[in-house]
């Protein structure tokens, strides 16, 4: 007979040490890229923040004495995002109610899915090259080559399928029972998304949206074909039609550039690239977890 | 086919005439005819997959929302047909109210769960008085009034079960079904919401799916007997038709079918 105690040496609990130990191995090891990127930027670029970074011009390259501010880049990238919000948020949502609500599975819904899904993983500069096509190399906008509103619509290219499938499988976690109780007491089937299943699936709709939007901020190969970079301050709504520059841009840029005060540039909006995408992630769980306490009382 | 044999002065409000349904190419229920009468409860009862959910749902056109499903035969509502192409069912649903069961309040607050019905519908008098009168008449005002503003998940199993049905009174239906609105609560739940209906008859028409043949023989006037049967091809699959339909009394005291008299007693279901 054995015994019940747990004996160290018998061959399946070694060899169940050694798997545990090897997965929490790999675990660390997989997070460690992380860990590395996140600390090095955070020490490398945010010694470079200065009060001035958010309000000047940067200078042309090859002054070494003073490189500048990055205030048109990140004016450039809120502005980019929010065209790229404004056109994919109602489309993709838009989308996702008829997946989730209206379509029957049939042939239509699944070539939808099915494109979707093919458009999510579309590599970033295939959307950028597309828009350069149809806009910049057409100048059908106003006459208009690169602009912040052709980078705008790349990004949403980019954003429509999370935006899309979020808004679908949120929906799709909203009991049946709801709707059959919203449409049981008379309401049509448009009042009952707009006013209960909606509403219900808000919380994982936001969320997702507003993951999109961070990945959508952190893009720049479409940006390189459609918004192309600018040095001057955003002042007007016509600049919305001629090149604008973007954070992302910018550190492709500035990065490559053989001088030192560039360089320091690209680091300091690496930082707050960084920053502002941790930001936006961590305030929408927080947001997710306070509207979740709000809903079951 | 079985005929409506009680005398009775009361008008039929819903008539069923040759109703069969179908999911896909499989039929559910075949061959129903069936009167309800205006102010009476009518319960329907039967084994698993009879198909007296099925019936019951085809009554305000809930089966619209299940993909494949389709009617044969007419639904008379009010002198219509309630299936003619014609036919907004929108409107049915407004006249012929739902209760499910599963208790599924809106995640909205108490107050607002009986307000959004109204509201749709257009209601434009005092809100609050509905709210009120619409909770008493459910017997759920007492739990209620102090956590007006609170979310309906914050009632219990049978408190959230009420306030359902006093979403659909508040819409003033002309007929209430129910499709088994007792099975996930308590018996004491259930006491409360039998009484609960006893006091809606006095104004609604009640249509009651039940499991529970006690609860049959409790509140309801007439009682249906749906039964299943194999195919005649005989390939395994059931297909439910309405084997009896009277009075509650006759049909427990005295059923005129065999298979009547052995499900209300037990035999088997």
């Amino acid at each position: 007979m054995n015994s019940l105690y747990y004996q160290k040496k018998l061959s399946r609990n070694v060899g169940d040490k050694f798997f545990t130990s090897l997965s929490v191995f790999c675990a660390l090891i997989a997070i460690l890229p992380l860990i590395f990127v996140v600390t090095y930027i955070l020490i490398k670029g945010g010694a470079q923040i200065t009060p001035e970074l958010f309000t000047l011009e940067p200078n042309p390259p090859g002054d070494d004495l003073d490189a500048g501010g990055i205030n048109p880049a990140l004016i450039g990238t809120l502005v980019i995002t929010t065209i790229a919000s404004i056109i994919a948020i109602p489309v993709g949502v838009g989308g996702g109610i008829y997946l989730a609500e209206y379509s029957n599975g049939g042939p239509f819904s699944k070539f939808i899915r099915f494109g979707v899904n093919v458009l999510a993983g579309v590599p970033s500069i295939i959307a950028g090259v597309f828009i350069y096509a149809l806009i910049v190399s057409t100048k059908i906008l106003f006459g208009s080559m690169y602009s912040g509103f052709a980078g705008g619509m790349a990004l949403s290219i980019l954003m429509l399928p999370t935006v899309i499938k979020t808004t679908d499988e949120g929906l799709k976690l909203v009991p049946n029972e709801l709707r059959y109780a919203s449409l049981g007491i008379g309401a049509s089937m448009y009042t009952t998304i707009l006013k209960i299943t909606l509403p219900t699936a808000f919380r994982s709709i936001a969320t997702g949206v507003v993951l999109g939007i961070a990945r959508a901020a952190g893009e720049t190969a479409p940006l390189i074909f459609t918004a192309l970079f600018s040095y001057y301050y955003i002042v007007g709504f016509e600049d919305l039609f001629y090149e604008m520059g973007s954070l992302a841009v910018l550190i492709y840029n500035f990065a490559l550039e053989p001088y030192d005060a560039q360089n320091k540039l690209a680091w300091a909006a690496s930082f707050i690239l960084v920053i502002s995408i941790l930001t936006v992630n961590i305030f929408s769980r927080i947001f997710a977890a306070f509207t979740e306490k709000t809903k079951r009382v | 086919m079985i005929k409506n044999t009680k005398k009775s002065q009361k008008k039929n409000i819903l008539s069923l005439e040759d109703v069969s349904i179908s999911y896909g190419t499989f039929e559910a229920v075949k061959n129903v005819f069936l009167n309800f009468k205006a102010g009476d409860i009518t319960s329907l009862i039967g084994p698993s997959g009879c198909g007296k959910s099925t019936v019951l749902r085809a009554l305000n056109r809930m089966n619209d929302l299940i993909p494949n499903c389709s009617l044969k035969g007419t639904v008379l509502f009010d002198g219509t047909n309630i299936y003619d192409k014609r036919v907004d069912p929108v409107e049915v649903r407004r006249r012929i109210g739902m209760v499910f069961q599963q208790p599924n309040p809106f995640p909205k607050s108490i107050y607002e769960n009986i307000a959004f019905g109204a509201r749709i519908n257009g209601f434009t008098g005092d809100m609050d008085e509905l709210v009120e009168s619409s909770l008493r008449k459910a017997a759920v005002w007492s739990e209620c009034k102090d956590k007006l503003n609170d979310s309906g998940y914050s009632l219990s199993g049978g408190q959230q079960q009420r306030l359902c049905i006093a979403r659909t009174i508040a819409i003033e239906p002309e007929i209430i079904l129910m499709d088994e609105p007792c099975s996930a609560l308590d018996p004491i739940s259930t006491l409360k919401i039998e009484e609960t209906m006893h006091e809606l008859k006095k104004n609604y028409t009640i249509i009651i799916v039940t499991h529970n043949m006690q609860q049959a023989l409790r509140v309801s006037d007439m009682t249906a007997f749906f039964n299943a049967v194999e195919y005649e091809d005989g390939d395994g699959g059931k297909v439910g038709y309405l084997a009896e339909f009277d009075s509650t009394k006759k049909i427990f005291n005295s059923p005129k079918e065999k298979t009547t008299q052995e499900y209300i007693s037990g035999k088997f279901g």
